[in-house]
């Protein structure tokens, strides 16, 4: 970059028109880069710094506490979250990618409600996820009478992942060259037979990595939660579907509002065990796709 | 099986080992949790009570849980805070069964109660004293009026006072940077309607936030910082801000623990309530928590750094208590 620096080389470098372009649309590109990454350190670094010291077993043996923040921990909302995604990934994954195998494969789209279900499933993916939260207590909490338990939050989650599940789910399928489908039907299997022996494992690698990615999403929501009444202290686990649950990200909001000093080294250390799982997640998507990508 | 087909249904049970994994990690399924061992006072109670509102009186409440699950360890009580408005929602659609206020119900909320034939009970269980505060190298608002704080925060000041000097000529031209809690929360309702005479109304040119550590950074940030919140914020940080006293039109009271509960400190110090659902009161669990609660107030409240009440409050609040367990 020691170009820049020197006029003499620059105007050189201008003279031939490209190279000083390309010299600055690369910095640009490194820069954005180094931003990026920049926060990110910045923000592990600091989490990290600080919640160290609380970093231990009581983080996930003991319950929450007001009284005791030398003693609290985060069992119920690290349970809670468990719960959370766990029922998520049951309702959404099978139901997006059934979708998305739909509009990939069954749709035509030439008909006008396919094309407006498809339009309206790229709206939804748009949708601040609070509204979610306030359509489950609504619909789901009340009308439906499903109560405030950990159903009620898992599928306020899944209405939220559903669009990026399905969208994701849609791209991989139609990553899946012509030619493998049109081999199989040439060979006599029938279209279910295609899509069920030829497409879809081909298309399970793309299909994991989004919706582990879609996952990760619903790990970090606190806003739907506490619309939906998530507890922000919980001393239990929940043991059934309609037990009340706190959640990582409404116990660490909560800890970051308390005046006392202990409860932000808490939340801190909070933070740190949500990184983690988002790693863990995103790192299992990223080792899905290198072990099962194939190449055409 | 092909290869593709083999590695797409580990693919799934994967997929659903890992969801199943994760749905249990609930551990050992207690289902004997909501049995009842009843009879004698000094039974073992079980069941879980519901309890939203402020998150201002939401930590008082939970405190009182913690020393209650001493002595009564299978009964569980969640607390959530949705904020006073959105528990009193929940509170009044019979959602829950203790409500935290930071402020009397409002008359919309009665109606919605009334209309759907909940009945509930209004206890005082501590005291708060919102807090004017100012940076430490502030020196010259030791002590505000009433007027000059509602010269402050009027809707009317809205980019027009921006300086100390606007305030009182006396004051030095350091530019005022206010900070203070979001339209959301009891606390402004509280703020708004003493100060400036109408809940609610308030200048917009401040900076807002849910989180009053926040208003803490803002106003040990600028010399010239101005916020107010509860006075747990405030003890919490004596060591970077500094407390306004208040002249209501007798002299000036700085806030604390005495002049909050003798009540001298006016118009700034506030009960705190919660809501107790009458019908709740029939399950026995609810009932020898609302009476523990009453009864060890004054501990709970010490122990959570809240004010506690005074006596006359305290000695109204076990009557109410009493009257309620009777009927």
């Amino acid at each position: 970059m020691t170009v820049l620096t020197t006029p003499k080389t620059a105007v050189r470098l201008a003279a031939k028109g490209r190279p000083l372009r390309e010299h600055l649309f690369r910095l640009a590109l490194v820069a954005s880069l180094v931003i990026a990454l920049g926060f990110l350190a910045l923000v592990l670094y600091s989490m990290i710094s600080k919640g160290m010291g609380r970093f231990d077993a009581r983080l996930w043996e003991n319950m929450p506490s007001i009284r005791r923040p030398e003693a609290a921990g985060a069992q119920s909302a690290i349970t809670g979250t468990m719960w959370l995604i766990g029922l998520t990934a049951v309702m959404a994954l099978p139901t997006g990618i059934l979708a998305a195998i739909y509009l990939e494969e069954y749709a035509d789209r030439t008909r006008w409600y396919n094309r407006v279900i498809e339009l309206n499933i790229q709206n939804l993916a748009a949708i601040p996820s609070i509204i979610y939260g306030i359509l489950a207590l609504g619909i789901i909490a009340r009308v439906l009478g499903l109560g405030f338990g950990v159903l009620t939050g898992a599928i306020a989650l899944s209405l939220l992942v559903l669009p990026i599940v399905i969208i994701s789910a849609r791209e991989a399928i139609r990553a899946v060259p012509p030619s493998i489908r049109e081999g199989s039907l040439a060979l006599g299997a029938t279209q279910w037979q295609t899509i069920y022996r030829q497409v879809l494992p081909a298309a399970i690698p793309g299909i994991a990595t989004g919706s582990i990615l879609a996952l990760s999403r619903a790990i970090g929501e606190a806003a739907p939660l506490i619309v939906l009444g998530a507890a922000t202290f919980v001393p239990f686990n929940p043991e059934s579907l309609f037990d009340r649950f706190s959640a990582l990200p409404v116990q660490i909001y909560f800890w970051i509002t308390q005046s006392r000093e202990e409860f932000h080294l808490l939340a801190a250390a909070a933070i740190v065990i949500l990184l983690a799982l988002l790693l863990l997640m995103n790192s299992a998507a990223i080792l899905l796709r290198n072990r099962y990508q194939k190449r055409y | 099986m092909t290869r593709g087909q083999r590695r797409l249904s580990a693919m799934t049970a994967a997929t659903f080992l890992i969801a199943l994994t994760a749905a249990c990690g609930g551990g050992g399924a207690d289902t004997s949790r909501t049995e009842e061992t009843g009879g004698g006072a000094a039974a073992q109670l079980s069941g879980q009570i519901n309890s939203d509102g402020s998150s201002t009186v939401g930590p008082l409440t939970t405190a009182a849980y913690e020393l209650f699950a001493e002595q009564q360890p299978r009964v569980q009580v969640a607390v959530g805070t949705s904020g006073t408005g959105g528990g009193f929602e929940k509170f009044c659609n019979g959602e829950t069964d203790i409500q935290n206020a930071s402020r009397p119900i409002k008359d919309e909320e009665k109606a919605a109660c009334q209309s759907k034939g909940i009945t509930y009970t209004e206890l005082t269980v501590a005291t708060d004293a919102l807090t004017v505060v100012v940076n430490k190298e502030n020196t010259w608002a030791k002590c505000l009026t009433v007027e000059q704080l509602k010269k402050i925060w009027e809707p009317a000041a809205e980019g027009k006072v921006k300086s100390w000097k606007d305030v009182d000529p006396k004051f030095p031209d350091e530019p005022l940077t206010l900070a203070g809690p979001g339209t959301d929360s009891g606390t402004f309702d509280y703020f708004t309607d003493e100060i400036n005479g109408e809940e609610g109304a308030s200048r917009k040119d401040y900076s807002a936030s849910e989180n009053d550590n926040d208003i803490v950074a803002a106003v040990a940030g600028a010399k010239g910082g101005l916020g107010y919140f509860g006075f747990t914020y405030f003890e919490e940080n004596q060591d970077k801000l500094a407390a306004v006293e208040i002249d209501a039109g007798n002299g000036c009271v700085a806030p604390s623990v005495q002049t909050a509960q003798d009540g001298t400190y006016t118009p700034l110090s506030r009960p705190l309530f919660i809501y107790v659902k009458n019908e709740s009161m029939k399950r026995p669990e609810v009932k020898a928590f609302v009476e523990f609660y009453a009864t060890n107030i004054n501990r709970i409240a010490t122990d959570a750094k809240y004010i506690p009440l005074n006596s006359e409050q305290e000695a109204k609040l076990k009557s109410a208590v009493e009257s309620l367990s009777a009927s």
